[in-house]
């Protein structure tokens, strides 16, 4: 069972949960300033990345908070989560390696 | 539905619970704390606990969700202070009563037939008395709230109350071996 460290409500199993995307994305404040590219880029484009990646998560079938996380998208392993609005944390390279493993 | 509604077996009893009004009250918590004292409440339940006091009940589902249950008998009453005490502050208090059931289930297996429908540790020192959370229950939405050592409330939608009193009578069934 995988467990999803919701930050209100502790350890739940995964099928309490639902993703809600890559993380960290901002709204352009003024959207008629943008380009249709610039809009493009903010609408579709994802970084997808091969390891690391913070992403929000609803904890669904719970609290029905959206919440961050940073998982490892090899692995699946859940590195840490935090609340919304904070922003990213820094990881050192121990616990990124441990992440990988 | 009054037959699906209904387990007694060794261990295991699941009845109707009574009748009560339900609201979910969604708010920041410096709202939520003006609604516990607009409610008469002695303090603020902490997340995943509840709070009774008089005629309400309040579970803190999330942190910032009530689920609270009123005796009919003093609901206006409970009603028109909350309305009082959250004057002009933005909330969402939204009337559920007829969206929900309660079950009682009382008994030494309705630990275990409880476990075998959710992924939460149900057992004493996970899950005291007091504790209320909502989770996942086979494939159904439910609130589970423990009562008593061997109690726990059960807030359901309607029309899971068969799905959920079938699966647990299973359950219990099972749970003897
Ligand atoms: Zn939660």
């Amino acid at each position: 069972m995988l467990l999803i460290r919701c930050p209100y409500c502790g350890e739940r199993s995964e099928i309490e949960f639902a993703n809600g995307g890559e993380a960290h994305i901002a709204r352009p404040a003024d959207p008629m300033s943008q380009t249709d590219e610039e809009w493009a880029q903010y609408l579709y484009m994802r970084d997808n990345p091969k390891g690391l990646i913070a992403e929000r998560w609803r904890h669904a079938h719970g609290c029905n908070r959206f919440f961050n996380a940073l998982r490892d998208t090899r692995t699946d392993r859940f590195v840490m989560t935090y609340e919304m609005g904070r922003p990213r944390p820094e990881i050192d390279a121990a616990t990124l390696a441990e992440a990988a493993r | 539905m009054s037959d699906t509604m209904q387990v007694s077996r060794n261990g295991f009893t699941l009845v109707p619970a009574a009748d009560r009004r339900r609201f979910v009250l969604q708010a920041r918590p410096g709202t939520l704390d003006a609604a516990v004292r607009a409610l008469g409440l002695a303090e603020t339940p902490a997340m995943l606990a509840a709070a009774t006091g008089g005629a309400v009940t309040a579970l803190r589902l999330g942190p910032q969700e009530f689920l609270l249950l009123l005796d009919p008998a003093g609901a206006e009453d409970s009603l028109s202070a909350l309305r009082a005490g959250l004057e002009g502050v933005a909330h969402s208090l939204v009337e559920v009563s007829d969206r929900q059931v309660g079950l009682d289930l009382s008994g030494a297996l309705v630990e275990p037939a409880l476990a075998s429908l959710t992924s939460i540790d149900v057992a004493g020192p996970a899950f005291p008395v007091g504790m209320a959370t909502r989770t996942l229950l086979g494939k159904a939405d439910g609130v589970l709230w423990r009562t008593g050592p061997d109690r726990f409330r059960l807030e359901i939608w309607r029309s899971f109350a068969p799905y959920m009193s079938g699966l647990l009578n299973e359950a219990a069934r099972d749970a003897v071996f």
